[in-house]
């Protein structure tokens, strides 16, 4: 009955979208207040009945209801309670109602906060929200019912794929979807200020937090993502320009360069085209990257053109939306007014470069994931596109950004004195220098692009703690007051600091990948190999029992120095209802580095192992979770800066001084 | 994120997730090996998604890997090997594809955005330079200048 009821919830989310899309848009255009006012309302109902229906998708789940196609096909009454929640969204159907619960969500916060907006604008953004609603309910509805029943209902369902059983895969897709779905915001935003005609420094710091809390969710989406892979796949890599981490990575990229020209745009009411062109990329490559993932067109071209129904729908959603959107912004660009005129050599010009570059890496990938789909169905040729393409592109359009990155956010606004920040900077551009050096000679023979990245990477971190620094301390200044200025500085100017050393602390991570060691061998109980400095010994191993599988493991004993220091347990596992088996690498870590252990067959006694030291690879994410964290930061100051700026219009008593 | 390809393997039972690169695989001459080991990266396993053959557990990756070996023992250049390949396979077979007409857009594209973007800006620049050098004030305009800030000690500027 709940599912019924869930069902008919979604059906009635569909004419509430499709009313809060019509009638405010007619409002908008006719300027009748009380027909954009519907707006907020619709919104809030949107909201409501869409949180019904997913949990009544989740009662099924939880209760292991068999009649429901859904849940048979991706659960099973013994998988642990987590694993029920996140079956929910483990499958397509699910994950799209995911999708659409975090858009609906999205769109009752901005209802709720978005009062202070002129009355336009906050209509037709809401509208626009409510118009990706209704296309993506009806996708669901149409192509991908999550609520089908089954007659008669088996007794047992098919379980959930045990590679995603997984803590780190059951939060993911939740952490991604945030991430894409809140590019939403910025795309509505944006389609207002086309239709509404009125584009200004206010728009942008209205956009700014939503933006930026969509970037923190996908950069930790994008970082949880890889770490899954890291550890559970079992191929110790952690990123491998697969067109399903693409697909994440290109809203990334153009949503980085988003927040960035926001910046120009709310202080100095420049780039406004730029960033309303941004804001529509953004989330046509977060519906882009829907689309790869969902529609098999990424297996083969064929493999799409089996099974069309749904490829199509959502086909039919991009061609309607992006098509659309830019179709808009080629026609009504040009009504809204350039402003802020600045020098190259200037704030607001690094910022230029930084999405010039942003847009170029972004551009790379896209064209490297789409290209073999291309020329297949042009030619029919059929190329491979991968990773040594990836880093031949990518890495020579990134380095440089990270070189001119702590220079830009040294120079002033308007006008820059490139002389004078390079003085100011070269005390953390020569240790960035001495630290490169440093590296390569100490490990002569090695690498030689790795110390670069970390020449690189250190320069960030100084460059960013530098920027802090030049803030607060001023000629003559006592430690004591600069510490005080420091704490005083806003909290948007920390954030950005943190986030850039973030972006630092990632790029040493990435380049230390280049000393790890890697050994692949047999291993008989008994015998050890040394790695590094570790000692790493087979003890044992054997078949055990879990909750809902078997497996085979291999016992290590790791000693460094004739201590022991851990155990590292890989195995190979076989999950109930399911017939290959799944590896489960083991990691043990050590300061910020992992030993990584994965055993393949057991024949004869004998292991075939693959063992792994990687220094300071925990870097990597670690740089990604400072990069979020100093995006919320910068989210808590805007915050507080709209709430004063709402406040300052009332009326106020000023004291006299 | 390479779940996909995890997932197909299992949907068409491709491959047996045991291992890529076998312990009997590996060349005695390290350094033989370790070429062995770049070249692979730079293949791609045919029947797998994206993976090169370094990575996967398919059973033609590990043929591909011993072929490889096989070349480098009978003392093959890399270049020798992979043109050795692409006959056989197509180019299909490497991940990163050849310069060429068929791959102009895909290995210019990025570059010529970052120079066409870069042209374009330095254009504007340009153009927005010009209003810096600001034209001197008409003679009306100083008279209502001088008008507005009641004063006459401003010159000509």
């Amino acid at each position: 009955m709940t599912v019924e009821f869930g069902h008919y919830a979604l059906v009635l989310a569909l004419a509430v979208s499709l009313v809060g899309t019509i009638v405010p848009l007619w409002g908008v255009s006719t300027h009748d207040g009380a027909l954009m006012r519907m707006a907020r309302p619709a919104a809030f109902v949107l909201m409501l009945l869409v949180a019904l229906s997913y949990a009544a998708l989740t009662k099924a789940y939880l209760e292991s209801d068999f009649s429901v196609l859904n849940v048979i096909e991706n659960s099973h009454s013994a998988k642990p309670l987590m694993y029920k929640i996140s079956g929910v969204w483990s499958n397509h159907e699910g994950s799209m109602m995911l999708w659409v619960l975090i858009l609906a969500l999205f769109s009752g916060l901005l209802a709720w906060f978005g009062r202070g907006m002129p009355q336009r604008l906050f209509a037709a953004v809401l509208a626009v929200q409510s118009s990706i609603a209704s296309a993506f309910i009806l996708f669901l509805l149409v192509a991908s019912n999550p609520f089908t029943r089954v007659m008669p209902a088996p007794m047992e369902g098919r379980g959930l794929n045990p590679l995603l059983q997984d803590p780190g895969l059951a939060i993911h897709p939740p952490l991604l979807y945030v991430g894409y779905v809140g590019c939403s915001v910025a795309f509505s935003f944006a389609i207002g200020a086309l239709l509404t005609g009125r584009i200004d420094a206010a728009w942008a710091r209205f956009v700014r937090p939503w933006t930026l809390v969509a970037w923190c969710f996908l950069t930790l989406g994008i970082a949880m993502g890889s770490y899954w892979a890291y550890y559970e796949l079992g191929w110790g890599g952690w990123w491998f320009w697969d067109p399903v981490e693409n697909a994440s990575l290109m809203p990334w990229l153009i949503a980085t360069a988003l927040i960035h020209s926001t910046v120009v745009m709310e202080k100095r009411d420049a780039l406004k085209v730029w960033t309303i062109l941004l804001s529509i990329l953004t989330f046509s490559l977060s519906l882009i990257g829907t689309f790869l993932v969902r529609s098999g067109v990424l297996t083969s071209v064929h493999a799409f053109a089996v099974d069309p129904e749904r490829g199509l729908f959502i086909l039919g959603i991009l061609v309607f939306f992006i098509g659309g959107s830019l179709t808009l912004f080629a026609w009504r660009a040009n009504v809204l007014k350039q402003g802020g005129i600045f020098a190259p050599v200037s704030r607001e010009g690094a910022l230029v470069i930084n999405n010039l570059l942003l847009a170029a890496a972004a551009a790379a990938v896209f064209i490297g994931t789409l290209y073999p789909l291309a020329l297949e169905a042009l030619t029919g040729a059929k190329i491979s596109v991968g990773a040594p393409f990836f880093d031949a592109t990518f890495i020579p359009l990134m380095l440089p950004l990270g070189f001119i990155l702590p220079f830009g956010q040294a120079l002033a606004w308007k006008r820059g004195d490139l002389l004078g920040v390079a003085q100011r900077l070269s005390f953390a551009l020569a240790l960035s220098i001495v630290a490169m050096i440093a590296v390569y000679a100490f490990t002569w023979g090695g690498p030689v692009l790795a110390p670069l990245g970390i020449g690189v990477g250190v320069w960030l971190i100084l460059g960013s703690a530098a920027d802090i620094g030049m803030r607060a301390k001023g000629r003559g200044v006592p430690a004591s007051v600069a510490l005080k200025r420091a704490l005083g500085l806003p909290l948007s100017i920390w954030g950005s600091a943190l986030a850039h050393i973030g972006v630092g602390v990632s790029v040493i991570g990435i380049a230390c990948t280049a000393w790890g060691i890697e050994k692949i061998i047999e291993m008989k109980p008994g015998e050890s190999v040394r790695l590094s400095h570790y000692e790493i010994r087979l003890e044992g191993g054997g078949i055990r029992n879990g909750p809902d599988y078997r497996e085979t493991f291999a016992r290590f004993v790791v000693r460094e120095k004739d201590r022991v220091v851990g155990v590292l347990e890989p195995g190979k596992r076989i999950f109930t209802g399911r017939t290959m088996p799944t590896s489960e690498a083991a990691l043990l870590t050590q300061g910020l580095g992992q030993l990584y252990a994965s055993v393949g067959d057991m024949t004869d006694g004998k292991f075939s192992a693959r063992l792994y030291w990687k220094p300071w690879v925990l870097l990597i994410w670690l740089g990604a979770v400072v990069m979020a964290a100093g995006g919320f930061l910068s989210v808590l100051d805007r915050r507080a800066r709209i709430a004063a700026a709402v406040k300052a219009r009332l009326p106020r008593i000023v004291p006299a001084e | 994120m390479r779940q996909l390809c995890v997932v197909l393997c299992f949907v068409f039972a491709l491959a047996t997730p045991s291992f890529a690169v076998q312990p009997d695989e590996i060349l005695p001459d390290p350094k033989q090996e370790q070429r062995a080991r770049a070249l692979s990266a730079e293949l791609r396993c045919l029947v797998c998604q994206n993976q090169s053959i370094d990575d996967s557990d398919a059973q033609l990756a590990r043929d591909l890997r011993l072929i490889v070996r096989e070349r480098i023992k009978a003392g093959d250049s890399d270049s020798q090997i992979i043109t050795f390949l692409v006959d056989r396979y197509g180019e299909f077979v490497l991940l990163k594809p050849r310069f060429g007409w068929h791959t102009l857009i895909l290995w210019a594209g990025p570059f010529a955005i970052l120079l066409i973007g870069g042209f374009v800006i330095w254009r504007q620049a340009q153009r927005k330079a010009l209003p810096a050098v600001e034209k001197p004030l008409s003679p009306e305009e100083q008279a209502a200048l001088q008008r507005a800030l009641g004063s006459d000690n401003i010159t000509k500027m």
